[in-house]
């Protein structure tokens, strides 16, 4: 005969209140359990949109950025650095720069690993007057790209070889030039090698030769009047501020200016786009942050008043069961047992109800917590059905709770003088 | 030396009607082997006085001695060990646990004191009542007469020295009744002690000595 088996006999005589206790405690934790379930789904399916979201910016970014760079590589060089002392009205009205700069300074650029711009071309330029055809044209002195960061990149303008031309469009038609034809150009013998496509600008009356000639020819022998450079899409708005900001610390006395403003309309587009994009995105996880809120909130009335209301219903059964056990507490203290004993017999019932509670609670808390729909329509969000850190702490948590709950009643018990029941008897 | 010695004892309760004096000044001895009854009517405070010598109602004024020790001076929890060692009690209404068996309710006395031949003697004792198929049966399957045997064999479980009854026959017919009477007094002649208080004649004739218990005073 042990003080356990007692209780689980009376537990057994005295199934309906057994029951109530249990479902008491069930209650409760289910309401905890059920509670903490659902805000885990919130948090998961908060994670899913948001992820969803960031996706769907990112790609609508990307797509943006590999628009913008194919735009930007369509329309070639957007970018001219020029001497720092060029007079830029002098520039748009010559449509050649007057001002010259070591040639060096390309090979320099490239050296210094210049993040901002890409694909660096040293030139000269100037508006010259073809004497053997007695033409005004625009001359181009180029020589190959000067590579940033590999060989392997596909240049924007391939270099013009010594001896060799390139012809604007209309040039070529109104002298009637094509590929392959042998022409004088200042004296010197010159093969077409290219003609290129009408452009509708002033890049069809233009000649390109290789740089070095150019130089002689115009007796600028290691001087260029331009850089030219593609930028390299930054994802600010400010790109030329921060290209010239990051040129002027390698090429102090040099000055920059952009050109193409469809493009850079677009860079601004884009750029507005993502600060748009990631303003829906915070804007999401503020309105899931306050569903979580008012969620929580709920739960932090629901779930304690429920638990309160538990603990007030189990002290009520415990001093119901006292009472009627008041024969049954007597005699046993008439035949030995100590009040702790009594004590015990009572707070241990409690301790099987809370016990048997939690169970019931958790399982319950947990079926109602995945039958829950997150978002109405959206697919299910599927909860590990064992939480086992959860259900150790249920398991110590409500028996705690009907212990306390009971403490009051149990001490009565405890404190019962057998001789008031035996007289009474 | 008696094994039961009350001296002087009285114990006054407070009724509607003022102070009700539910037994003055009492002195009683009860040695080894003796039988002791004590008639009165209902309400002479025959059951206060049972209770006072048990050790669970301490009297206002007076001794009360069991083995030469007073239980009022232990502690409430040293009294309840002493009383599961050295007292049985048997009372009208049994007072048997009503989802325990036969077996369990003999051995209750056993989670006060704990013996390792609780059950064996548990048997034992149940053997000896007639109870032996009656064992899983809980007291609401058990005849009156089966339930006041039950709850002799749990009194003597703890082997005491003295037996308290308190109208252990009040609802027993003559034949239950004879064998409840006849076991307490088998165990004061096999050196216990037997206080027993009734208003039932035929259960005083069993015992040694016959008091009468009058407005809580005892007379010879």
């Amino acid at each position: 005969m042990s003080l356990t088996r007692l209780i689980f006999h009376e537990l057994w005589y005295r199934r309906l209140n057994f029951l109530l206790g249990v479902v008491s405690v069930g209650v409760s934790v289910a309401c905890l359990v059920a509670a903490l379930a659902i805000l885990d789904k919130h948090d998961r399916r908060t994670e899913q949109i948001i992820a969803a979201k960031e996706a769907e910016v990112r790609a609508k970014m990307d797509a943006m950025k590999d628009d913008y760079r194919k735009l930007m590589l369509k329309m070639g060089f957007n970018v001219l650095i020029l001497p720092k002392d060029q007079n830029l009205s002098d520039l748009y009205a010559d449509d050649y720069a007057s001002k010259y700069m070591p040639e060096e300074y390309a090979a320099r650029l490239a050296k210094s690993r210049v993040a901002t711009i890409n694909h660096i071309l040293p030139s000269l330029q100037q508006k010259v007057k073809w004497p053997e055809r007695e033409r005004t044209v625009l001359l181009m002195g180029v020589r190959g790209e000067v590579y940033i960061q590999s060989k392997t990149q596909k240049p924007l303008l391939e270099p013009v070889e010594p001896g060799t031309m390139i012809l604007g469009y209309e040039l070529a038609h109104s002298l009637k030039l094509n590929p392959g034809d042998k022409t004088r150009f200042m004296g010197r013998e010159f093969t077409v090698a290219k003609v290129n496509p009408e452009r509708g600008n002033k890049d069809d009356i233009t000649i390109w030769i290789n740089l070095a000639e150019a130089q002689e020819l115009l007796d600028k022998k290691g001087l260029i009047n331009g850089i030219l450079a593609l930028d390299c899409t930054c994802d600010t708005v400010d790109r030329l501020g921060i290209i010239r900001k990051e040129i002027a610390k390698i090429l102090p006395d040099t000055q920059i200016i952009e050109f193409a403003s469809q493009a850079l309309a677009r860079a601004e587009a884009r750029a507005r786009a993502a600060v748009e994009a990631e303003e829906s995105i915070r804007r999401e996880k503020e309105g899931r942050a306050k569903l979580r809120a008012e969620r929580e909130a709920l739960a932090a009335v629901l779930v304690p008043v429920v638990v309160l209301g538990s603990a007030v219903w189990i002290g009520f059964l415990a001093l119901a069961n006292v009472r009627d056990r008041r024969a049954e507490i007597g005699i046993l203290r008439a035949l030995g047992l100590r009040s702790r004993q009594i004590l015990s017999i009572f707070l241990g019932k409690a301790v099987v109800i809370g016990l048997a509670g939690a169970t019931f609670g958790y399982l319950a808390g947990r079926l109602i917590g995945a039958a829950w729909r997150e978002t109405p329509g959206a697919p299910p969000i599927e909860i590990a059905f064992l939480d086992l850190q959860l259900l150790v702490m249920m398991l110590v948590a409500a028996p705690l709770l009907a212990a306390l709950a009971s403490w009051l009643p149990a001490m009565m018990a405890a404190q019962q003088d057998p001789a008031d029941v035996l007289r009474e008897e | 030396m008696p094994l039961l010695e009350l001296h002087d004892v009285s114990k006054t309760f407070a009724g509607p009607q003022g102070e009700v004096r539910a037994v003055a000044n009492v002195t009683l001895s009860v040695a080894s082997g003796e039988f002791v009854a004590i008639r009165g009517p209902s309400g002479c405070g025959k059951t206060t006085l049972l209770l006072a010598a048990g050790s669970l109602l301490a009297p206002d004024n007076g001794e009360v001695r069991i083995t030469g020790e007073n239980p009022y001076q232990l502690s409430p929890e040293q009294r309840a060990r002493f009383r599961a060692e050295r007292i049985g009690f048997v009372f009208q209404q049994f007072h048997l646990v009503p989802y325990l068996s036969v077996l369990d309710n003999i051995l209750v006395p056993s989670l006060a004191v704990a013996r390792n031949d609780a059950r064996q003697r548990a048997e034992e004792l149940a053997a000896r009542f007639g109870l032996t198929d009656r064992l899983h049966h809980v007291p609401s399957q058990l005849s009156t007469g089966e339930r006041q045997r039950t709850a002799l064999a749990r009194a003597l479980l703890n082997e005491p020295k003295l037996l308290l009854a308190d109208e252990p026959t009040g609802n027993l017919d003559d034949e239950n009744g004879q064998v409840v009477l006849r076991s307490l007094a088998e165990f004061a002649k096999n050196g216990g002690a037997v206080l027993l208080v009734t208003h039932d004649p035929a259960a005083a004739a069993v015992a040694t000595r016959t008091l009468r218990l009058r407005n809580g005073k005892l007379e010879e």
